[in-house]
């Protein structure tokens, strides 16, 4: 058994094979609990719809809502699938091993991160265009929509990550994550939605999407260190 | 080798424990044991680097460890209350999952000998799910044996074990002490390891 | 020298008396300073030409605006102190902050809202400052939330301190990004924030209620430290043996 004791030293900086096993892992156990993603699919669809229930289906009107409520509804997809994210580990002690696995755990979480935005973030961006046909709003505002969501989606999950470690496990877990998280979704919903509106006014939705990328090359830097150190803070 | 200096827990404004000082040499284990609600529970996680002590160091081969530690995180198997295991995957995708977390990403065939080695072989592929309280234990086993860690923390190990499942970790123990390994166990279950191998403390 | 005073003072024993002796002078200067700014502003300081007598707010609003902002500041300031060496009075200080830097927040809101009616003749507007603001008031509501809803002390010190952090790198790309949004939809030019020509004597007036928001604050965030530091403390003898504690 000599040859296990080498791998831990080796592990210690690894940070490819530490995202990798996080990632294939939670992939596999949720493709297993697909009725659950085909839930949230539906929660977003199910609240896209609500809207011109709610006010008008004068077309006009909700072309020009159209953006506003898909970006708003993915923030709340984003948000209900959140406290997920670490409370089955937390609960059967997985996150412990995780947190003393030799792999970093900003590695680790990223991992998680990642699989969390392709079970919730791409197919919402896959689907709003679709939904945006509800609207009334033309080809060129559907395909920039999508691009917007498709860049602004994993900014949700990586910030939305800190919040889901900083409550994990308390009592009022999900509703507190929203109040810590939707102030930090300001910036990504305004220049996500706001790329629709600039590519109607004629601007162009360049400034919008870099601004948005440069989101998320921060958040893809910054966001895994705050979330580790907040799974940390939980489990001490 | 692991040592404590002065260790002090806090819960709320009460000390669980202080001034709590021990050796632990390669070979030995230490036996934590008190009533409930003591301390066991927070000494071992802060023994394995999980939480911070709130006075006192922890010193793992003569060096002071904060939590969280790489030197501790490359040496540790902690095995808690709760087994670690996916409902979703089966025993041995599970198995294979936590040894690969460790940062040695196993064999097939080491891990099938391992789950036979502890009475899991027609197991393997059973969702965890449909597995007793004590299978799942037993996978548990399995991973301390493929680790082959050299600082084990187990809380409670014999929990949900059946007789030969408790013969099987006091083998294990034992084999593990003599290579020379250090242990740390809060348990009330006679192991029946030789005396010069048991460092006893009790808390509370 | 100078090095070894400070250390001194880093322990809650120390610091509690220390802080004693403190709350008075900053009350009476923030007392005093709050009759001149409001003497200034009130008496001295001119009609304006554009906005009549309601523009007088701003002596209120402005400063306590200021405040919310650089108390955010402050309490990220400490909460990095409290993570990186793990000190409780820290984390005390920076708890003591947020109420405070929340009610700044709350009645510039309310004094801009004010502002707003006569002036624009409407209470809420969608400016860039007054929207930043709201989001301001939401992320110290936030960081005084997770106090709230974790028990243990030491958990909530560092997972606030983490909160504030995070808050504090994204205040500026938040206002950034509210602005963005505000002039791109710019229909008339609304601004609740837009400062009249400032005579010289409404800058004066400005700077004096800054100061004494200023002082106001440090009075008040030090008395409730008092107050935390008893509770969160008062296992220990020390506490026991305070006249505060023994009258009670």
């Amino acid at each position: 058994m000599s040859a296990p004791n080498a791998a831990p030293n080796a592990a210690a900086g690894a940070i490819l094979p530490g995202v990798r096993w996080s990632l294939v892992r939670d992939l596999k156990i949720a493709l297993r609990s697909r009725a659950e993603l085909g839930v949230q699919l539906l929660f977003y669809v199910i609240v896209v719809s609500l809207f011109p229930l709610a006010t008008t289906p004068e077309r006009t009107l909700l072309a020009t809502m159209g953006p506003g409520v898909l970006w708003v509804a993915a923030l709340l997809a984003s948000l209900l699938s959140l406290p997920r994210l670490f409370a089955g580990d937390h609960a059967d002690g997985t996150l412990e091993q995780i947190a003393l696995s030799p792999y970093p755990l900003e590695a680790l979480v990223s991992g998680k991160i990642l699989a969390h935005w392709l079970t919730t973030g791409l197919p919402v961006a896959v689907l709003a265009p679709l939904l945006g046909i509800q609207y009334a709003m033309d080809a060129e505002s559907l395909i920039v929509l999508a691009a917007a969501l498709l860049v602004g989606t994993p900014i949700l999950s990586l910030l939305g990550a800190i919040g889901a470690a900083l409550t994990l496990g308390l009592r009022a877990g999900g509703s507190l994550l929203a109040l810590l998280i939707l102030p930090l979704y300001v910036p990504v919903l305004i220049f996500g939605a706001g790329s629709v509106d600039a590519v109607r006014a004629g601007l162009g939705a360049g400034a919008n999407l870099s601004l948005l990328g440069a989101g998320l090359l921060v958040a893809v830097v910054g966001a895994p260190f705050a979330a580790a150190a907040a799974v940390r803070i939980a489990l001490d | 080798m692991l040592e404590a200096l002065d260790l002090a827990a806090r819960r709320g404004l009460a000390h669980l424990f202080t001034g709590l000082c021990f050796r632990v040499d390669p070979g030995q284990v230490l036996v934590v044991t008190g009533a409930n609600g003591t301390g066991k529970t927070t000494l071992l996680r802060m023994l394995a680097g999980l939480s911070m002590p709130s006075h006192g160091e922890i010193r793992w081969q003569g060096k002071r460890v904060a939590p969280f530690a790489t030197a501790v995180r490359a040496a540790i198997a902690f095995a808690g209350h709760l087994p670690a295991l996916k409902d979703e995957l089966t025993a041995e995708e599970n198995l294979a999952s936590l040894v690969a977390l460790a940062g040695a990403p196993p064999a097939r065939e080491a891990i099938r000998q391992a789950l036979d080695a502890v009475a899991l072989s027609r197991q393997r592929a059973l969702p965890a799910r449909v597995l007793s309280q004590g299978q799942r234990r037993r996978i548990g086993l399995a991973r301390l044996a493929v680790l082959g860690r050299s600082f084990w923390v187990l809380d409670e190990p014999v929990t949900a074990l059946d007789a030969a499942g408790t013969d099987l970790l006091a083998r294990m123990v034992a084999d593990h002490l003599e290579r020379g390994g250090v242990a740390v166990a809060a348990t009330h279950a006679p192991l029946g390891l030789p005396e010069s191998r048991v460092r006893p403390l009790t808390l509370g | 020298m100078a090095s070894l005073n400070w250390f001194k003072y880093a322990s809650p024993v120390a610091f509690f008396p220390l802080a004693g002796r403190m709350i008075p002078w900053f009350s009476w200067a923030a007392a005093i300073l709050t009759a001149v700014g409001l003497y200034i502003g009130l008496v001295m300081a001119p009609t304006d030409f554009q906005q009549g007598e309601a523009y007088r707010i701003i002596f209120i609003h402005v400063p306590t605006a200021w405040m919310s902002m650089f108390l955010y500041v402050v309490m990220a300031c400490w909460s990095a102190l409290a993570l990186g060496f793990g000190t409780r009075l820290s984390a005390m200080m920076a708890q003591a902050i947020a109420p405070t830097g929340a009610l700044m927040t709350f009645v510039a809101l309310w004094t801009g809202a004010f502002w707003g009616r006569p002036t624009w003749g409407t209470y809420w507007a969608w400016d860039a400052r007054m929207t930043s603001e709201l989001i301001l008031l939401f992320l110290y509501l936030g960081v005084i939330a997770l106090r709230n809803a974790i028990d243990d002390p030491r958990r909530a010190d560092r997972a606030c301190a983490v909160l504030s952090l995070v808050g504090v790198v994204n205040i500026p790309i938040i206002y950034f990004s509210v602005k963005w949004w505000n002039t791109l939809h710019q229909g008339s030019s609304v601004s609740m924030t837009a400062a009249p020509q400032m005579a010289a004597i409404m800058v004066t007036g400005m700077l004096v209620m800054s100061f004494a928001a200023w002082f106001y604050a440090i009075a008040v965030v030090l008395a409730r430290l008092r107050t935390i530091m008893i509770d969160r403390e008062r296992g220990a003898a020390w506490v026991a043996g305070l006249p505060e504690v023994r009258n009670a």
